[in-house]
């Protein structure tokens, strides 16, 4: 009988199960090392449990016979049954550690490098989306009551359109990079590797139950991390569908729902993760990054803020106004990307609130509430706390609510202050308060003495103002003549800066997020390369250092870019001369 | 002191929002103006450098100040098509897509010791090329040079946009308490954590450059005297006070023997029998890194070297053998002339070995065979890699720098710095033209089934290269400059003949 040798070996319990051999389970956290052996795919013996790698007696040379009786002679720390152990490294892990530990020895196991793979995992989301289309509305309608197209327009397709854009890309986008060398490396090829970077959290927040959550994991698969999915609890029957419907098409070694609260998320937040991707309010986002700095682990925060909206006279009433209430009622606010409030002159102001009203009779009826198209505040504490900003203002329109249905209709505030609450908290809710200034130039000065919000809009068809705004005002991304819309764009990377957030994502930039970018020089031992490579070498001498520096200096070559257009040039001049020629020829022929 | 570091930030601060630094020319001019600053002053830069880290002259010129100059004319050449907002593609027609490059505001950058200038510099040029006000936090560890750049930066740069600030621990401390947009950090991992805790308090964005263990596997199939070269001028420039060197070597035991007297031969060679009296070999920094380094010394046998001298600040190239895993050399980033030599089965071994730790920031690898590399190049995260040499990867302006896990996050050199310093702004940009409209409106309420429908139907993605309009410009361009040569030549020679 032979049995063969195998050590380190990084998989699952339930993978033992190998015909004969041996081999040592390594544990992470607390790190723990598990010797068997098997026989006939059975787990014939446990050698022992110990906290360091086993001494070099027992790895003898992949390959090389040895009897069963092997154990006898293996001298390794404390002997335990397989139970004892298991019992012991379990009972020092909670669950979320389990999780993670988990996630980790599959992204060890190097699945998730195969393009292929991804694609599949990308395809499984993809059909998880199509086959769950109505269980998906239900549950979003179940938490917020969120019309079905809404839920259709916003979460899923937009869910959907992401995945078509990164399946059409994906090929492309992995393919190590070649750069061009410089003098002193001619001979050599730089190349820029992209690496997953492991273990990825993704914590998704409550407005958005599905999209938030779901979008960065496209871009997380795509760049071959194993991924971890904490919906929001807030919206529990959302998280509970990702939860049950996740496993059945996505991988489940590599990517894992968890649900749970405030006290959960701490504990889940112990861990160590490569990356962490969160969607909420910056309070929390600030409490993430600081847990994550545990472990140096690099976060991306997509945050809220104030989102201003500028409109002057310019523009016309009907379509604008139209758009700046869509952005603001789609969700009932409760997006975070809404425009927030409304920067304008007295005169537009009038203009604004007439059309408004005319538009909300149009969209929602004389009785907003039985609309079906209008969504419900979250839960009751955000509807109390929105319901106070009525008092910051006059009601124009709307106004109107209702605690037992956790309703607040479209509301417009004038005669607002600017250091009143509604105007200094996000205010998550459909209730748009109208400051007044004087110029386009007193907006920008408005916006710009506050946080850097999320967004920006501008409503306007002066190009001075579009110019003069688009430069001065720092925000995460701007939207001119619409809201909302920009973030339909995958070309267009979506994040805050300041308060509102660090980071970007969307299309090719949610890729580049859970990325890293392994730089690569590959050399070789060319002759001819070493004349110069030698030169950097001790003992050091004036004439290599001048040498080295000049070689090393930056040089600004002429563009080759129109190089073809000075060809083509030559081209038609030389096929002039050539019919010349033939007709001189022909010519002197007839002659 | 405090009342110091706030004027400083809140000048930085008012200038960026006066909108100061956004102009073009006022980055270029100011960049120009640092580069007539490293050539005026080389000499007085090469002075400090060697008064710091007794650094040699070859090495002063080619990693501090010739690498400053050229990092600058980099971001000259390129800087103007750099600021230009992108145009991405549009959903619907007539939009126009736009990513603006936007500036963090008032950003810090804070330099490492062990290349004072380099390190503190280039992120600087970034930062500035992209429009922050940058306050400059050069360490107190190399004092020569960090009172250099105090005395002579606001000679030439505008001293309220770009501060100089010097200090110790607790001035850093003080520091690190200011809002700042945008953190820029070399350094150690440990004093990293805390830089971005702090900066955690205001929501700031952090890059840090941090270190590691730098791993370096030598195999049979490489020619081990060029190997053994390259592997020591990596690890002695800066006597191994080098981020990026490597810090210790993986090797099977047959390699082992010849690599450690090829090794040998090759210091004999560039540093005599005295290793100590070469001018081209530079110094610890300070004591109580001597002290440190003088420590890991017990680790394993010393085939070369091994002494030290804690007054003059010297530390022997060492190489060292039969070293444990885990000893203490082993555990921690040596970050000095010594070099532990491990002996490993095959490169699966090495692999192993190198994942158990922490994500190095640099990978070498001295092996021609394609397989090993790749292995290597899959199995192993890390910041970078240099196959067949080190250190020469971060030679290339257009490979981006950085770490990993442990080793920091974001990279940077050449346009990557320029990014790291800027904010991606999307810009939408619609019209109210009514066509369009007959599409956009079907998002609006009250919904309908057969809005619904409509919105659905959009099509498959087909990836991104140019269409067949572009391919068509593309030819209908070069025939019109083809004919447009025909014609010149047709004129001229009709006109001459005509004359004639």
């Amino acid at each position: 009988m032979t049995v063969q040798f195998r050590t380190h070996e990084t998989e699952t319990p339930r993978l033992m199960k190998r015909r004969h051999g041996m081999g040592c389970l390594r544990f992470m956290s607390p790190e723990l090392y598990l010797t068997y052996c098997t026989l006939n795919n059975q787990v014939f013996g446990f050698l022992g449990c110990t906290v360091a790698p086993p001494p070099p007696p027992l790895v003898p040379s992949p390959g090389s016979p040895i009897p069963v009786s092997v154990p006898s002679a293996v001298e390794v720390g404390g002997r335990h049954s397989f139970w004892d152990c298991w019992k012991l490294m379990t009972e020092n892990m909670s669950e979320f550690e389990q999780v993670v530990n988990k996630a980790r020895e599959a992204f060890r196991s190097g699945r998730t490098l195969n393009i292929e793979f991804r694609k599949k995992q990308l395809k499984a989301l993809q059909c998880m989306y199509n086959e769950n289309e109505d269980a998906i509305c239900a549950a979003l309608a179940k938490d917020l009551r969120k019309p079905r197209q809404e839920s259709i327009l916003l979460e899923l397709n937009l869910l959907r359109d992401d995945l078509r854009y990164m399946l059409a890309r994906i090929d492309d986008w992995v393919k190590p990079e070649k750069i061009k060398t410089n003098l002193v490396t001619m001979f050599d090829s730089p190349v820029i590797y992209h690496d997953p970077y492991g273990v990825v959290l993704v914590m998704g927040a409550w407005n958005y139950p599905l999209q938030l959550p779901l979008l960065p994991v496209s871009g997380a698969i795509a760049a071959g991390n194993v991924v971890i999915i904490k919906p929001s609890e807030i919206s529990p029957a959302t998280a509970q569908l990702l939860a049950d419907i996740v496993p059945k098409y996505l991988d489940n070694d590599c990517y894992k729902v968890v649900c749970g609260g405030v006290a959960e998320t701490t504990e889940l937040l112990k861990q160590h993760f490569d990356y962490i991707f969160y969607t909420g309010s910056p309070q929390v986002g600030k409490i993430v990054r600081e847990a994550a700095n545990k472990h140096l682990t690099p976060t991306t925060l997509e945050l809220g803020g104030k989102s201003p909206l500028y409109i002057d006279d310019t523009v016309n009433f009907d379509l604008a106004v139209r758009r700046i209430i869509w952005g603001k009622c789609i969700n009932v606010g409760q997006t975070c990307i809404a425009p927030d409030y409304v920067l304008c002159t007295r005169q537009v102001q009038d203009k604004f609130v007439e059309k408004a009203k005319e538009i909300l009779k149009e969209w929602y009826g004389d009785d907003p509430k039985a609309s079906p198209d209008l969504c419900r505040i979250i839960s009751d504490k955000h509807f109390q706390r929105i319901s106070e900003y009525l008092k910051d203002g006059t009601v124009a329109v709307g106004g109107v609510v209702d605690r037992e249905e956790r309703y607040i209709s479209p509301t417009i505030l004038v005669d607002v202050s600017p250091k009143s609450k509604v105007m200094t908290d996000e205010i998550f809710g459909p209730i748009l308060p109208i400051v007044n200034v004087d110029s386009a130039y007193d907006a920008i000065n408005f916006i710009t003495e506050r946080d850097p919000p999320l967004c920006a809009y501008l409503f306007t068809t002066d190009s001075k103002v579009r110019e003069s705004f688009v430069k001065d005002v720092l925000t995460g991304s701007m939207c001119v003549n619409d809201c909302v819309v920009q973030l339909g764009l995958h070309d267009l990377p979506f994040g805050g800066i300041g308060t509102s957030g660090m980071g970007a994502y969307h299309g090719r930039a949610s890729y580049d997020t859970f990325t890293h970018r392994k730089s690569c020089l590959i050399r070789n031992y060319n002759k001819v390369a070493e004349q110069i490579g030698k030169m950097r070498f001790p003992p050091y001498n004036e004439k290599n250092t001048k040498l080295l520096s000049k070689m090393l200096r930056e040089i600004n070559f002429p563009s080759l870019k129109y190089i073809s257009y000075v060809l083509a040039f030559g081209l038609g001049v030389a096929s002039v001369l050539v019919v010349q020629e033939i007709i001189k020829a022909a010519g002197s022929d007839d002659d | 002191m405090t009342e110091d570091y706030k004027k400083v930030v809140d000048g930085a601060r008012e200038a960026f929002d006066n909108g100061t630094t956004l102009p073009l020319e006022f980055r270029v001019h100011q960049l120009k103006r640092l580069k007539a600053m490293y050539s005026d002053h080389s000499q007085v830069f090469m002075d400090a450098l060697h008064s710091d880290l007794n650094k040699p002259d070859m090495e002063a010129a080619l990693f501090e100040v010739s690498a400053c100059i050229n990092d600058i004319d980099y971001i000259l050449n390129r800087i103007t098509s750099w600021t230009t907002p992108e145009k991405v593609s549009s959903v619907i027609p007539l939009d126009k897509s736009l990513i603006y490059r936007e500036p963090y505001g008032v950003t810090l950058v804070m330099g490492a010791w062990n290349y004072p200038m380099q390190l503190t510099m280039t992120p600087v040029h970034g930062a500035m090329a992209a429009g922050n006000t940058v306050i400059i936090k050069p360490s107190e560890v190399s004092p020569a040079t960090a009172s250099a750049l105090a005395k002579l930066v606001p000679q030439y740069l505008d001293q309220t946009c770009y501060p100089v600030v010097c200090g110790g621990v607790t001035e850093t401390t003080e520091l690190l308490k200011e809002r700042f947009d945008y953190i820029f950090y070399t350094g150690s991992t440990t004093v990293g954590k805390i830089v971005r805790e702090a900066a955690n308090k205001h929501l700031t964005p952090t890059t840090l450059e941090l270190g590691g263990k730098s791993p370096c596997y030598v195999d049979t199939s490489v020619n081990l005297d060029k190997a053994a070269r390259r592997i020591l001028w990596g690890k002695m420039i800066n006597l191994g006070q080098t981020c990026i060197a490597p810090d210790y070597v993986l090797c099977p035991r047959e390699v082992r023997e010849p690599l450690v007297s090829a090794m040998k031969e090759v210091l004999l060679e560039w540093f005599g029998p005295e290793p100590k009296t070469s001018p081209d070999l530079g110094r610890i920094v300070a004591t109580r890194h001597v002290d440190r380094l003088a420590k890991y010394l017990d680790s394993g046998r010393a085939v070369v070297g091994g002494g030290y001298n804690r007054e003059e600040k010297w530390v022997e190239p060492t190489i060292l053998v039969d070293v444990k895993e885990d000893s203490k050399i082993m555990q921690e980033e040596i970050f000095g002339p010594i070099l532990p030599i491990l002996t490993v089965d095959n490169h699966t071994q090495a692999i192993d070995l190198i994942r158990a730790k922490e994500r190095p920031l640099a990978l070498y690898i001295f092996s021609v065979n394609k397989d090993i590399q790749d292995t290597f190049l899959r199995r192993v995260q890390c910041g970078g890699v240099c196959i067949n040499d080190t250190i020469f990867h971060i030679s290339n302006n257009k490979l981006p720098f950085g770490g990993v896990g442990w080793s920091g996050m974001g990279g940077y050199h050449g346009k990557f710095t320029f990014d790291t310093f800027s904010h991606l702004k999307s810009v939408l940009s619609r019209s109210y033209n009514p066509i369009l409209e007959k599409i956009t409106c079907m998002r609006f309420p009250p919904y309908t089934e057969k809005k619904k429908k409509v919105m659905m139907g959009s099509v498959a993605d087909k990836g991104d290269g140019p269409g067949v309009l572009h391919y068509l410009a593309l030819t209908t361009q070069h025939l019109v400059s083809m004919s447009a040569g025909a014609l010149l030549l047709y004129l001229s020679l009709h006109y001459t003949d005509t004359v004639v």
